[in-house]
């Protein structure tokens, strides 16, 4: 479980994150909401360990250790995902060879055996055929000319195969057509259950009809301003943020 | 024989007046005044200063300061070779051809050591070298003793031949000049594999007159990996005639100082050249590519990439030339230099050049610097992938994508273990 | 324009080969003696009734020029030049610095009427221009200086300026009335020996014009210097200054043309911009000096040395130039970027037609933290032209974070001209990054055949074109300039194709 107190984070000497609460249990999907600038990717990064942002004070921690002091590879091995706005192109780097670096890197911090090259393809082609995804795409650079409904099925790839415990989706909605965003959202939900827990980040309500999330925070202003249930993110399309802003 | 202690051009100029008369051919006439010639131009240039442009950014103090002394005559004991990537192999021991361990048996053509077969180079020998442009040229012109000859009859598919140079240290800094020939008839191809590897202060400073006819395909893989105290400085000619290709693959990285100096004209319709390479540099080392493509011909197409990656305080050099006369309608010239700099202090020259005199050209040339970049590094470590294994990732990718045009898998694999052998040492150092 | 007069202007601009600007002022001219010597500084230095210090300067700047030789790296070839072949002070016969503009002679004011410089300001309000374009109702006018030959004739809307605390005048007035912002700031960006021809300048600069933005002021409006080579066998030595103080800004344009003749002149101007915290500073040139006949005979050497400080933090020059005349240009506009976060730019637009030789770029010195600059340079070869961009640029181990961006293409119209690139990237800083792109292409078949088929003539369709190639560099303009420059591309383009 992923649990945030009073979590205050700047960039550049300027505060973006005023003080954040918030508790995701295992096996709940929490869904993150707010208007643009309100401090949503900005508390992705500092759970994920970007440089340039500065953790002021708070802390976070998740399955009851303290990610804000490890290293972003560490907190990937303690099973923190983040799955990217904008996916990072990586010419020259192939996709497999990125993933299998990835997956045995994860499996060796959590005391699994690495998996050798033909089990990792297997396991690799399996994850990709549920993703409705070609096998050439692992022969390309690490999103390489993907397009960007394939670059978010290339982060949702990589979240099936890292069975992360706690996975943070940063408007992975941006830039997907219908179609796109059902196999993304198919893919959340087939992880769902016991052993993971998801912070489903978005600006728009419309991701949250597919990842139906067991609470809604509201986050304005680098703060959790309201919390409740599925309704609220209806209540938000349906009123608009002001009206909550207003409210608080 | 006494040995010269003057330094420098003068040192050089004064051995060739003591040796003019007991070098390879020396009562060939025409090769004499091929060596007069070349000793003047040398001793009116001497060692080019950074006042020479196409020498801005490559100091040679260091050389023309030195006194280097000719290499042992007869080395004694086992000579340690880089394993082999090909079984046909042409072994050069301080830059004299050695047929003991050689292997060239059976070949469809000939190769062998150049000195005792300079009564068959008269042709071919000084076709393409210009001693009085590139002093470096002129010092190998007035005092090469050896070298390899290769000649492809025509329509004649070589293989794989491998070139492998070993220098041995003899404890003092010494000189050689290895003057090395590829002629490849029409419709011919060869891989030629080049390693140059050994220790010592030597100065390496081989010239290679390649000429390729017309359909003729010549690859030209190249591994500069000498010790650090060795000073390589190779200059290459090479012709291309209608419908023939050059393709040259460099990975520089070991020497304190290396400059892989390229010419290419493509003198014949549709003839084309490839030139790609990576060069590396550590602490106190300093790589220079500098090519220099003519075309000189219609519809032929070039392309180069080139890569250079520096770590510590080191300094890396890029200059590159496309020179489209006016007859040369229709050229596809492309042209790319990276650099990754991975130090506060290393430093990274570079000199893209274009040249066109004709209207219906495609020509371009990009050129990037820069450090690893962030992003991507935290995009590895963000899935779990150590920083340190993270970095690899990156520069292996940066530097793989210079040989990865490179179909010969035999020679891919050696470009690229050359590469990553670099790399581990650097890391390790690190 | 009546029907008539167009017809007349036509005619008159093919029987001068394109270039209207090639008339000459029948005007009594005074000279100093042909030739260079001590004398002819001291002689130059006493015209102007300048101070002991700035003659001292001016003898130092011969000497040293006496030591140095001519640069010959640049792609350019010339005849060796006699420098004693020459007269070094050539002006107009009247009292220098008429006190108003009433008291400029009137021949004077026709030759820039004619030009399309307005020097009346009620002329300029009430719309009533010479050739040219008409301004649009109510737009703010532009201040003008102008130099013919060796001296400033007239500045206008000096007042209006002096309001606000804008200092615009001629540099010989402002060695009087402005001394120790002279000798602070002169040589201070380009000194006296940086190279040969700012050595020379040096020396015997006998005009220009000098600009001081006063701390947080945005200058009310354009600034200009209009300069005009009328005189036979004379160079012409301006030097220009202009500081911006903190957090000011200042937009100045400079114009230039000359006679047509058989002999080749010499203009060596030396520019030098300094910005201190937060100013900004855009310079903007319309260079159209004479660019010789058809055949290469006569035409401006135009070797000048431009180069701004980005003295302060955040501070910004930009340089934006659209070169379409002159036999030989030798120019290479340049930023030193000191201040952390400082801007450099430059724009260039460089067409060779017939014999015409440019070679020109810009320098940019990365010196404090996080400074950016971009280069955008646009080179059109046309008939025997050669055309080559040389750059710089330079990042030192200081200059964390810098950021450079150039961009260089060529067009090629006709295979006896060349277009040439040669770019330095000099790199000592890790975390800078620094991208560079060329291109060379030429006008395609079928995109002209498109716009003939749509019925556009062939020189249409190729100044379309090459309008089109330049955008990125004409939008950077002002827009009166612009409309300017888009008409001289065509011009200068005549006769390249078909």
């Amino acid at each position: 479980m992923l649990k945030i107190e009073g979590l205050t984070a700047e960039i550049d000497g300027k505060e973006i994150l005023k003080g954040i609460d918030l508790e995701v249990p295992t096996g709940q999907v929490h869904a993150i909401m707010g208007p643009n600038g309100s401090g949503k990717s900005t508390l992705s990064y500092v759970l994920s360990g970007r440089d340039g942002y500065e953790v002021t004070g708070g802390s976070a921690t998740l399955n009851g250790l303290d990610i804000l002091a490890m290293e972003p590879e560490e907190r990937a091995a303690a099973g923190l995902f983040l799955a990217f706005q904008y996916p990072v192109e990586l010419p020259g780097v192939g996709n497999a060879t990125f993933l299998r670096t990835a997956l045995n890197a994860v499996r060796k911090g959590r005391g699994e055996n690495e998996l050798d090259a033909m089990q990792f393809l297997k396991l690799a082609r399996e994850r990709m055929k549920a993703l409705s995804m070609s096998d050439e795409m692992l022969k390309r650079g690490v999103n390489v000319g993907f397009s960007g409904g394939e670059k978010k099925r290339n982060e949702i790839l990589q979240m099936a195969l890292l069975q992360p415990s706690m996975a943070i989706l940063d408007e992975t909605d941006s830039g997907l057509d219908i179609d796109a965003l059902k196999i993304v959202a198919d893919g959340v939900n087939a992880m769902r259950g016991p052993g993971f827990s998801a912070l489903v980040i978005t600006h728009y309500q419309r991701l949250l009809d597919y990842i139906v999330p067991d609470r809604v925070h509201v986050l304005i202003g680098g703060r959790i301003v309201k919390s409740g249930g599925p309704e609220l993110a209806q209540e938000l399309e349906a009123q608009g943020y002001g009206a909550v802003q207003a409210a608080a | 024989m006494t040995v010269v202690a003057q330094t420098g051009a003068a040192g050089f100029l004064a051995r060739y007046e003591g040796l003019k008369d007991h070098l390879p051919g020396a009562r060939k006439p025409w090769l004499n005044a091929l060596r007069a010639d070349a000793a003047a131009h040398f001793a009116a240039r001497g060692f080019p200063t950074r006042r020479v442009e196409q020498w801005k950014y490559t100091d040679l103090a260091p050389v023309a300061q030195a006194s280097f002394a000719e290499p042992l005559t007869m080395v004694d004991g086992a000579i340690a070779l880089p394993a082999a990537n090909a079984p046909n192999r042409a072994v050069f021991v301080d830059g004299r051809f050695r047929a003991d361990l050689s292997t060239l048996d059976g070949l469809a053509f000939r190769a062998t050591g150049l000195a005792q077969h300079l009564g068959d180079a008269e042709s071919h020998l000084g076709s393409l070298a210009k001693p009085e442009a590139e002093p470096l040229a002129a010092l190998n012109t007035m005092l090469f003793e050896d070298g390899l000859l290769v000649d492809l009859p025509d329509g004649v598919d070589g293989g794989l031949l491998e070139l492998v140079s070993v220098a041995v240290d003899p404890g003092r800094p010494f000189a050689f000049h290895p003057r090395h020939l590829v002629r490849l008839g029409e419709g011919a191809r060869l891989t030629l594999i080049e390693t140059a590897t050994g220790g010592g202060a030597c100065l390496h400073n081989p010239v290679f007159e390649i000429d390729v006819a017309e359909r003729a395909s010549l690859t030209h893989g190249r591994m500069l990996q000498e010790g650090s105290g060795a000073f390589h400085l190779s200059t290459i000619y090479a012709r291309i005639a209608a419908e023939g290709t050059y393709d040259n693959f460099t990975v520089a990285a070991g020497p304190r100082l290396t400059r892989n100096e390229i010419h290419a004209a493509l003198v014949g319709p549709r003839a084309a050249c490839h030139m790609n390479g990576a060069q590396m540099a550590g602490e106190g080392q300093h790589v220079d590519t500098t090519t220099s493509l003519d075309h000189a011909a219609p519809d032929c197409a070039s392309r180069q990439t080139y890569k250079t990656v520096l770590a510590g305080r080191s300094r890396g050099v890029f200059q590159g030339r496309i020179h489209v006369h006016r007859v040369a309608q229709k050229t596809d010239g492309y042209q790319m230099n990276q650099a990754l700099l991975l130090s506060e202090e290393a430093e990274i020259d570079s000199k893209p050049q274009l040249e066109i005199y004709a209207d219906d050209v495609k020509c371009s040339h990009g050129a990037t610097v820069g450090a690893l970049d962030p992003d991507s590094l935290f995009y590895l470590r963000a899935r779990g992938i150590p920083e340190a294994q993270a970095r690899t990732m990156l520069v292996e990718a940066f530097l793989h994508e210079a040989v990865d045009t490179v179909t010969d898998e035999t020679l891919r694999g050696a470009l690229t273990r050359a590469l990553d052998a670099w790399w581990s040492r650097q890391a390790a150092a690190a | 324009m009546p029907a008539v007069t167009e017809t007349i202007e036509t005619v008159q601009a093919a029987t001068e080969s394109g270039y209207k600007w090639g008339f000459e002022t029948d005007i009594e001219m005074e000279f100093a003696p042909k030739g260079l010597n001590e004398d002819i500084v001291r002689f130059i230095s006493a015209k102007k009734n300048e101070p002991a210090w700035l003659l001292e300067w001016r003898l130092r700047a011969f000497a040293l020029w006496k030591t140095m030789a001519e640069p010959r790296w640049a792609a350019v070839k010339y005849p060796p030049i006699d420098y004693q072949d020459s007269y070094y002070y050539a002006a107009p016969k009247e009292k220098v610095g008429p006190k108003s503009l009433d008291e400029v002679d009137p021949e004077l004011l026709k030759t820039y009427a004619k030009l399309g410089i307005p020097l009346r300001e009620q002329e300029i309000l009430a719309g009533v221009e010479g050739a040219g374009s008409t301004p649009a109702a109510g737009r703010m006018p532009i201040a003008v200086d102008a130099v013919f030959d060796s001296v400033s004739v007239a500045t206008s809307y000096k007042e209006r300026l002096a309001k606000d605390g804008v200092i615009f005048c001629s540099i010989s007035e402002a060695v009087q009335e402005h001394p120790e912002l002279i000798k602070k700031y002169l040589g201070s960006v380009v000194p006296q020996g940086d190279n040969f021809f700012a050595a020379l300048n040096s020396a015997v600069f006998t005009d220009g014009s000098f600009v001081y933005i006063p701390k947080g002021v945005r200058c009310p409006m354009e600034l200009s210097t209009y300069f005009r080579i009328n005189a036979k066998s004379t160079g012409q030595f301006e030097r220009t200054l202009i500081i911006a103080d903190e957090g000011s800004q200042v937009s100045y344009l400079e114009g230039c043309t000359a006679p047509m003749r058989d002999e080749n002149q010499l203009h060596a101007a030396v520019v030098e911009l300094v910005a201190m915290d937060d100013a900004s500073i855009k310079y903007s040139t319309v260079q159209n000096w004479y660019p010789g006949d058809a055949e290469g005979k006569g035409g401006i050497y135009n070797f000048v040395t431009k180069r701004g400080a980005c003295r302060g933090a955040r501070s910004k020059i930009s340089w934006t130039q659209v070169e379409t005349g002159s036999a030989i240009t030798w120019k290479y506009p340049s930023c030193i970027l000191q201040g952390e976060e400082s801007v450099g730019e430059f724009y260039s637009v460089a067409i060779t037609n017939n014999y015409q030789q440019a070679d020109t770029g810009t320098k940019m010195f990365h010196i404090g933290p996080r400074t950016k600059s971009t280069i955008v340079s646009k080179g059109i070869s046309a008939g025997h032209g050669q055309n080559t961009y040389r750059g710089l640029v330079r990042i030192g181990a200081k200059a964390a974070g810098a950021r450079n961006f150039t961009q260089c293409d060529s067009l090629l119209i006709g295979d006896l001209c060349g277009a040439h690139t040669v770019p330095y990237i000099e790199n000592r800083c890790a975390t800078a990054k620094v991208e560079h792109e060329a291109t060379t292409s030429r006008i395609a078949e079928d995109q002209l055949f498109y716009c003939r088929q749509r019925g556009l003539t062939q020189e249409e369709a190729v100044g379309l074109i090459v309008n089109g190639f330049c955008r990125e560099v004409l939008k950077e303009l002002p827009m009166e300039f612009a409309v300017e420059a888009q008409k001289l591309l065509q011009i200068s383009l005549e006769g390249s194709v078909g």
